[in-house]
């Protein structure tokens, strides 16, 4: 069996014992719902504005007659065919407002990743090689105080630097300056899309305004993948393969690139799956500071105003893209590791 | 008796020794928790006086933090904020701890199908991005400071559970639990007075973690507008104020939450950190 049909096997695998997780997400999120405050054919249908018969008319429609058992295998049919309720803020169908503004967040947070991937991994590596020296405890201290800033704090303390004292970041709302003109709506993702339209200035000037929050996000958790990757470059390069490797001759760098590296990138992955559930989660708090229009501001204008079905939507939606990446993640690990394939 | 402490201190001394940073960090969590008690009758001002005649004031001798948009002393306010901060931490915490504790500890010793059911509830709250899930329950429960503490200390509870299902699993057949079940120890009484304390210490240092933990999260929340309402004190909800200021250059209105915000749990960490070195059987020489 060649590598590739044993990594599909394994994700298949993986894809269906998810299913038990995903479920449970779904009979939580229902079980959420349904302890609300007020009656949910309010919340989810008529508005608070309804008089009795119209909400008497959604409850019946809403099918919230019904026993619970029954009600959740309707919730379910309902959340499988896309129907999530309408905002009561915004008039639409959740679904179409999350589809708008899914492109806006996911654009945010994979921006943090890479910029979180790209400067904490080296970092880590370099701390590794120079054990003890300033650069390792520099590095280690910026471990121990980077946990500890808050999302929403480094983002404002990053806008008041390079805003109002530099004056180099744009205005820290929003994805494009509100003169500018936006590209034609092709795949939501405003880099994609005025390169693909070739508008370069537009690119620039969309990069201009994702810089800042995407740092604040990347700074949160720059410090739990560059310890990681520190503790698990330190036991591979203190490991006997190393050594062994290091006897022969071998070239420095291809004993810490392809030797060392490969082994120590496994822990790191483990915890990227933790790494992005905070990621998710600091996206509301960044969101917010940043009157960034993506899916978890949306979620909270709905959650402020009692709004509840984009709520839900919200919740759903992260759970299923949190599953999603776990299992992205589990691709990746037997990809680099391929003891993990062989059984 | 007394030689096991006295090596115990010896032996803490030691790592205080080694590791001053953890004296710190213990004095710090000390003087936290002393003005979250006694702060309130400390500061100069009046935490939730407004005097608009001095609205958006730098840092002066006379307000050393400056002044927010009401004129409101923030030095004041964020001392007098470290009681609430501290209270839905410590409680939420606390809350998580007794209840994943008893929980994980039954689900490891009894095993089977209770404990089947209990990893699967695990699973399924970890299958949420933990501050979302906390959103949500906050959504659910209503927005009160009440549900701020019962999220987070909820989203704090599958840390616990697992924690204490794992180290009670691996004791459940040692020698000393077989003899206290020979000696007609009820499964209850050998859990509570056999298995939990023994686990306790390893416990304290994930309490100390998930403190600074905790605090980032209720702060969070309260940042985003939920749990607790002005004019109240709170570090998370200055900040959020103090935020529509930052882009015409009025800094200190974050600045001094923030800061507390920043120093509460890096405190909690350090001591953590520092706890774990103490308690590790590995570093004991």
């Amino acid at each position: 069996m060649g590598l590739f049909e044993i990594t599909m096997r394994r994700v298949g695998r993986r894809f269906v014992s998810s299913i038990p997780a995903l479920l449970g997400v779904l009979v939580f999120t229902f079980l959420l719902m349904r302890v609300l405050p007020g009656d949910p054919a309010v919340f989810f249908g008529a508005g608070t504005n309804a008089g009795q018969a119209e909400i008497e008319q959604v409850r019946k429609q809403m099918g919230l007659d019904k026993p619970i058992p029954q009600q959740l295998l309707l919730y379910l049919k309902d959340v499988a065919s896309g129907k999530l309720g309408n905002s009561m803020t915004t008039g639409q169908p959740v679904l179409a407002d999350i589809k708008q503004r899914l492109p806006a967040s996911l654009e945010l947070t994979f921006t943090a990743l890479l910029i979180a991937l790209v400067s904490a991994v080296p970092l880590g590596i370099w701390a590794a090689l120079k054990a003890g020296s300033l650069i390792d405890h520099a590095v280690r201290m910026f471990c121990v105080v980077g946990v500890c800033v808050p999302t929403f704090v480094s983002g404002l303390v990053l806008i008041y630097v390079f805003y109002y004292m530099l004056g180099i970041a744009p205005d820290p709302t929003g994805r494009l300056d509100v003169f500018a003109s936006t590209p034609p709506n092709i795949t939501g993702f405003l880099l994609i899309d005025f390169l693909i339209v070739g508008d370069m200035s537009g690119w620039w000037a969309s990069a201009k305004q994702l810089i800042l929050p995407a740092l604040t996000m990347a700074l949160f958790v720059l410090a739990p993948i560059a310890r990681i990757t520190r503790a698990s470059m330190l036991a591979a390069l203190g490991s006997e393969f190393v050594r062994t490797a290091r006897s022969l001759g071998l070239s420095s760098w291809r004993i810490v690139i392809t030797y060392a590296l490969r082994n120590a990138v496994l822990p790191v992955l483990t915890i990227l799956g933790i790494v992005f559930s905070t990621m998710l989660g600091a996206n509301v708090l960044v969101e917010k500071v940043f009157s960034w229009p993506g899916v978890a501001s949306y979620a909270l204008n709905a959650l402020l105003s009692s709004d509840y079905a984009p709520v839900q939507g919200f919740v759903l939606l992260m759970a299923a893209i949190f599953v999603f990446a776990n299992l992205l993640i589990d691709i990746l690990y037997s990809i680099s590791d391929p003891r993990i394939s062989i059984e | 008796m007394s030689t096991t402490s006295y090596s115990t201190l010896a032996h803490i001394g030691w790592v205080l020794r080694g590791n001053p940073l953890t004296a710190v960090a213990a004095a710090g969590v000390a003087i936290l928790c002393l003005l979250a008690a006694v702060g309130p009758y400390l500061v100069p001002y009046d935490p939730i006086a407004s005097n608009v005649a001095i609205a958006l004031q730098a840092p002066s001798a006379a307000h050393w933090a400056g002044t927010d948009q009401l004129g409101r002393d923030v030095f004041s306010r964020t001392i007098v904020a470290a009681r609430l901060d501290l209270i839905i931490a410590a409680s939420a915490v606390s809350l998580s701890f007794v209840i994943g504790a008893v929980v994980g500890s039954i689900s490891g010793y009894v095993g089977g199908r209770l404990d089947q059911i209990v990893g699967r509830f695990v699973d399924v709250l970890m299958a949420f991005p933990l501050f979302v899930l906390a959103m949500a329950l906050v959504a659910a429960l209503g927005n009160r400071v009440e549900n701020i503490v019962i999220a987070t200390a909820f989203i704090n509870l599958p840390f616990y559970i697992r924690f204490a299902r794992a180290e009670v699993n691996v004791r459940r057949n040692a020698g000393w639990v077989e003899s206290a079940r020979a000696c007609g120890d009820s499964h209850l009484s050998v859990i509570l007075r056999f298995l939990l304390p023994n686990i306790l210490p390893a416990m304290a240092v994930q309490i100390s973690l998930n403190l600074g933990w905790a605090v980032l999260n209720a702060a969070g929340l309260s940042f985003i507008g939920l749990g607790v309402r002005q004019p109240t004190p709170e570090w998370g909800i200055m900040v959020a104020e103090g935020a529509r200021f930052i882009s015409t250059g009025n800094w200190w209105l974050v600045a001094c939450p923030g800061f507390a915000l920043m120093i509460t749990v890096l405190f909690f960490n350090l001591l953590g950190d520092g706890l774990r070195d103490i308690l590790d059987p590995r570093m004991r020489t």
